[in-house]
């Protein structure tokens, strides 16, 4: 019983601050409102028993993302001013546009929530087979995929500092 | 293998003696909702119980390095001092600034203690004494420890004050960038003892304290882990998030009463917090003083609490931090972050590859010496 309540509040939160995140006229209060969505889901991980993804959602989205936002708002926007609401055209559209992968992604989910629902364990996951999973060659382990993207991610790295250093 | 040693003053007895009782008396759910909220309250009071002390000891040993006096008027040594204090800052009028984000400038006080409050969950304070044992433990404080700086973001912009939010762009920046240095050296350190837990952790070091089993790499990686968690309670030589002389108070100067309280609470606490973690990793945690083979001197050693034990080994490194704190000038900004990027991050990530070899290798106290 404890864990239905703790699920609702948490999914009153995310679906509560993602249209407030939407809606807000301000930047900075919009990065906030997002902030609180993904720690909230964070939180439905934490209670999934998922330890090991509840920490790092947290880290890498609210301690490394949300700083970059909102560092990157305050050096670039006037955080503090309202923005002017979109013309009805771009409005109508992007409603179109939402309510098309809301249903896209309501049928992928509907369809395969059995089988997801069987691949999700009770029982806590030793971050070691976490490791061993990501780090090892053998089937079902992970370790190609895990260093193409380290090198996508070097070469992100690579790309920006010669944009940043042109002069 | 729990030895049989005795040990007396344990407060593990108290608390189990409370659940038999709470069993007994009451079906599961509301036993289960009882000690949640036992816990919470301990760790509330522990929470502020804590910061006080550190405020009056933080006046006192700063006041022996300027070879003052200190607090000496309210109590005898002034020890009602910081309650005085507290006291004051509880009945203080909170201002209402004109032209703020009213909202942003009140969430941004609740980020840091939220921040602080959330790291007291995992810390080993004794022997069973821990809210939650995490098998990721040392994942989980660096990921919730970073969601403070949030709160200074917010606290400097929402402020609308150009001093308060240079103080919060320099907080910012040093806090990224140290956080990375505290968390390669917590990771060399999860390399030699093979596991997140940090409960396991204190019991892997139970005849050799980790910084002495890594000798080398994990000495190196223990200083780092002091500067970089120094760095980041943006406390001693790297106060300049805050540096009165330039910015006034930095982020924090439109605050005011309880508001400043939860900032001031929280950077006192964050030292505390750094400390402990140090401890826990480095330094044996609650774990007493063993010696294989030693049995009188191990039961000895049991016959002193494990909390007290923790809590010395904290003091020592809280005062080491405020050694530093009283003895270095202030860095300017680009030492600082050239500390941080040109020597601190390239030893770690040697350091941790030294390690690494020394594992692989067996070389290890541990190793070498059997036990």
């Amino acid at each position: 019983m404890a864990e239905q309540i703790i699920f609702y509040i948490l999914a009153a939160i995310i679906a509560v601050f993602s249209v407030m995140a939407v809606t807000s006229t301000r930047l900075i209060r919009s990065a906030l409102y997002l902030l609180f969505v993904l720690l909230a889901t964070a939180g439905l991980y934490l209670l999934l028993g998922y330890h090991y993804l509840f920490a790092v959602q947290t880290a890498v989205y609210a301690g490394g993302i949300m700083v970059l936002f909102i560092f990157a708002i305050l050096l670039t926007q006037k955080p503090g001013e309202r923005i002017t609401p979109e013309p009805l055209k771009q409005r109508v559209l992007a409603i179109v546009l939402s309510v098309a992968g809301i249903a896209f992604c309501g049928h992928i989910v509907y369809y395969n929530f059995n089988r997801v629902y069987s691949f999700v364990k009770e029982a806590e996951l030793p971050t070691k087979q976490l490791g061993m999973t990501l780090m090892g060659t053998e089937k079902f382990q992970y370790l190609l995929p895990f260093e193409s993207i380290s090198i996508l991610l070097l070469a992100c790295i690579v790309g920006a500092i010669m944009i940043a250093r042109k002069r | 293998m729990i030895l049989n040693y005795s040990q007396p003053l344990e407060l593990s007895k108290l608390t189990s003696w409370i659940d038999t009782a709470l069993q007994s008396a009451l079906p599961g759910f509301w036993v289960l909702f009882i000690e949640l909220l036992l816990v919470g309250i301990a760790l509330l009071a522990a929470y502020a119980v804590i910061a006080i002390i550190l405020i009056y000891v933080e006046r006192k040993v700063t006041a022996f390095f300027q070879a003052r006096v200190g607090p000496n008027r309210v109590g005898k040594y002034g020890i009602f001092q910081t309650i005085a204090d507290v006291l004051k800052i509880l009945i203080k009028e909170i201002i209402q600034i004109n032209r703020v984000d009213k909202f942003l400038f009140f969430t941004a006080p609740f980020f840091m203690v939220v921040a602080s409050m959330l790291t007291f969950g995992v810390i080993p304070f004794g022997q069973g004494l821990q809210a939650i044992d995490f098998n990721i433990g040392v994942l989980y404080v660096t990921a919730v420890s970073s969601l403070g700086i949030i709160g200074v973001l917010l606290a400097g912009w929402s402020s609308n004050n150009k001093y308060s939010m240079i103080g919060a762009m320099r907080s910012g920046a040093q806090f990224v960038s140290y956080e990375l240095s505290a968390g390669f050296a917590l990771m060399t350190m999860v390399v030699l003892s093979g596991t997140m837990q940090l409960g396991e952790m204190v019991e892997t070091q139970r005849y050799c304290w980790n910084i002495f089993n890594g000798h080398l790499a994990s000495l190196v990686a223990f200083v780092i882990y002091l500067i970089s968690g120094h760095a980041e309670t943006n406390r001693g030589p790297f106060d300049l998030p805050e540096a009165e002389s330039e910015l006034t108070a930095g982020y924090h100067t439109e605050y005011s009463g309880l508001q400043f309280g939860f900032f001031y609470l929280a950077e006192y606490l964050n030292m505390f917090i750094i400390a402990a973690i140090a401890a826990t990793v480095f330094l044996g945690g609650w774990m007493p003083v063993q010696i294989w083979g030693w049995d009188a001197f191990n039961q000895l050693m049991w016959y002193i609490p494990s909390y007290v034990w923790f809590f010395g080994k904290v003091g020592v490194l809280i005062f080491f931090s405020l050694w530093v704190r009283w003895s270095f000038p202030r860095l300017r900004i680009d030492q600082l972050l050239n500390l941080e990027w040109k020597y601190l991050l390239p030893i770690n990530l040697v350091n941790i590859l030294i390690m690494v070899l020394i594992v692989l290798s067996g070389l290890t106290l541990t190793d070498i010496f059997g036990k």
